[in-house]
């Protein structure tokens, strides 16, 4: 029954493909799976801007949209309408193509990073033997969007928000992609579904135990239960905050001093495509930081791996979407130098480390208990001090030299 | 340490998070249309004129003097003195507005024709609800859209009226008390005239 469940829309897809003529079926195929896609990822994110208005309503002690619709959870229909019938306005000074190209830059590839991602047992439109490779690959050309939206605009501040943009996202490009190097290392391959594959099962505390004796399940095969996971969990997310754009990496929008950066020629249907690739991006690297270091769909406790797996991977996605959610209502926005000092000084070392961490985690002996704790201090230890002797040279107050103002005196 | 800070406000945000939902004090939002909080007494809009009683086309207490038109920063009042008069509480007989406009497109809500009004006559509403669709017909109110009864004035600005309710009251008893002394005196005068002083 739980079986049934678990594979239900796989069984489903091969019924529809099977009712098909001969020829059609690998293109229904296709044409199913993406189908999918996109419709639970467009609607996931039509839920989640509500959600998102609320939570940070509530953060802020207000309730929050409650008007259209039961508990305002319609107010997504309203918004799409409007920007559906808003005027699409292009400046005229615009370079007119890339101004319109720039939108789909940047849905298309994030479309495509869902390819990869498997959100169930077999799940997955495409099992790519390099599927990280593929997913950071299509992640990068998101990253052209931003610069044909701010330079074809013909506007100072859609260039400046662009700039912001590139400095930002191709700094955090690279602890984001160093980040998720240990799981690979320690998987020992790139396709996503190997890598979930390998963070199945539970670790057993009693292993040893005597023929008989049940064996007591405890804690899931997770990379974030590893020194190295936790700390690459950590820095993965961090980094893929500032590569979604989200607050409180959002400079390139900055609101209070580039109005919204790119966005700021784009109204309508445009501003409505580029609110969802934003959203989808959001979608999809917190997707990948579930299969990377959360498991991707298997359960957290043995006795819940009856509940079906896909609901395990949609849960773990909201879960990280209020954690994003949640950030974003607390912490303010970084100035341009902390942003940049932070990805370079801070963010690149530590997933360095992370990297030689794994390695020790890999060779080092893990024969008795004494071992094996000895293993876990030794990496947990390491990747703190880092931590620590880095925080201290991130928050110590630098004695700035009294100003002089050579022409005013 | 750092990311220390960071825990913290995050604890702090989860605590107005949840806070939200369990503690109704914390959410302070008035959901308007629905529900809506009670006026201030200092609250005003536009000015509205007051009148005694329960019928408005008698008792309404502007004479048409005109000092509020005249004074009237941007000029939103427009008078029309009526030819036929009519008697005031205490029974004198008072002129009074044919015609009495106020458009509160441009009126500024000063409150400078409450100020220098001597009868008492004009006072500021509280009602601010006056959106229309209609920009041209539905702002200018008329005299019959601006009368109100002295028992709103009462509602809406209590400390106020009652205070101005005391000195009515007791400017009428003086005038009450003056025609009763005039009408003493004419009456002496006239007694002392029927009957003259007998010659010595």
């Amino acid at each position: 029954m739980s079986d049934s469940l678990d594979q239900l829309f796989v069984h489903l897809k091969h019924w529809l493909v099977d009712l098909t003529p001969e020829p059609w079926q690998p293109w229904l195929s296709i044409l199913l799976s993406i189908a999918a896609i996109i419709g639970v990822f467009a609607g996931l994110f039509a839920i989640v801007t509500v959600l998102e208005r609320k939570g940070l309503g509530r953060i802020q002690n207000r309730p929050g949209p409650n008007r259209v619709g039961p508990a305002g959870f319609l107010q997504f229909a309203a918004d799409g309408i409007k920007a559906l019938t808003k005027e699409d306005i292009v400046p005229a000074a615009a370079d007119k193509f890339v101004h319109f190209l720039a939108p789909f830059v940047l849905v298309v590839p994030v479309f495509l990073a869902y390819s990869v991602l498997p959100v169930g047992r077999n799940m997955v439109a495409i099992d790519l033997d390099a599927g990280v490779l593929f997913f950071f690959a299509v992640g990068a050309a998101t990253e052209l969007s931003p610069f044909l939206a701010g330079w074809s605009s013909r506007n100072k501040y859609s260039l400046l928000g662009a700039m912001r943009a590139i400095a930002q996202m191709i700094s955090y490009e690279l602890p984001l992609v160093l980040a998720a190097i240990p799981v690979i290392m320690l998987a020992g391959s790139l396709s996503l579904v190997a890598i979930v594959d390998h963070q199945g099962g539970f670790w057993w505390w009693n292993a040893t135990a005597p023929d008989g004796a049940a064996p007591w399940y405890w804690l899931p095969k997770w990379n974030l239960l590893k020194p190295w996971g936790l700390a690459g969990f950590i820095l993965f997310l961090i980094a893929a905050t500032a590569e979604s754009n989200r607050s409180p990496f959002d400079l390139p929008e900055g609101e209070s001093e580039i109005i919204a950066g790119y966005f700021v020629e784009y109204s309508g249907f445009k501003f409505a495509l580029f609110f969802l690739g934003e959203y989808l991006g959001m979608f999809a690297i917190s997707g990948l930081a579930i299969t990377l270091f959360l498991g991707g769909y298997h359960a957290p406790f043995a006795f819940l791996t009856w509940v079906p797996s896909w609901c395990w991977f949609f849960a773990k996605l909201l879960g990280l979407v209020a954690l994003f959610i949640w950030v974003r209502g607390t912490l303010p926005r970084l100035r341009m130098d902390q942003l940049m000092n932070f990805a370079w000084k801070f963010l690149l070392p530590l997933t360095l480390i992370n990297i030689v961490v794994a390695g020790l985690w890999k060779y080092l002996p893990r024969a008795t208990v004494w071992q094996i704790g000895l293993r876990w201090l030794a990496c947990a230890a390491l990747l703190f001090g880092a931590y620590w002797l880095l925080g201290r040279t991130m928050t110590r107050r630098r004695n700035w030299a009294k100003r002089t103002y050579q022409m005013a005196s | 340490m750092l990311g220390a800070g960071i825990l913290k406000g995050m604890a702090v945000t989860a605590k107005n998070f949840f806070g939200s939902y369990t503690d109704p004090s914390r959410l302070i939002t008035i959901e308007y249309p629905e529900e809506r909080q009670p006026l201030s007494e200092n609250a005003r809009s536009f000015p509205f004129l007051v009148y005694d009683g329960d019928d408005a086309t008698k008792a309404i207490r502007c004479v048409a003097c005109q000092i509020c038109e005249k004074e009237c920063p941007p000029k939103c009042i427009y008078i029309v003195k009526d030819t036929v008069k009519k008697p005031d509480l205490t029974g004198k007989m008072q002129t009074q507005p044919k015609i009495f406009d106020i458009d509160i497109s441009v009126c500024m809500s000063c409150q400078i024709c409450a100020e220098v009004c001597p009868f008492d006559a004009i006072k500021m509403d509280v009602a601010f609800e006056l959106s229309t669709g209609d920009r041209f017909g539905k702002l200018l109110l008329h005299k019959q859209d601006l009368a109100k009864s002295n028992t709103y004035y009462n509602q809406i600005h209590p400390t106020e009226a009652r205070a101005v309710d005391a000195r009515l009251a007791m400017e009428r008893a003086k005038a009450e008390a003056k025609v009763r002394e005039t009408a003493a005196k004419l009456a002496q005068a006239a007694a002392a005239r029927i009957e003259p002083p007998k010659p010595a």
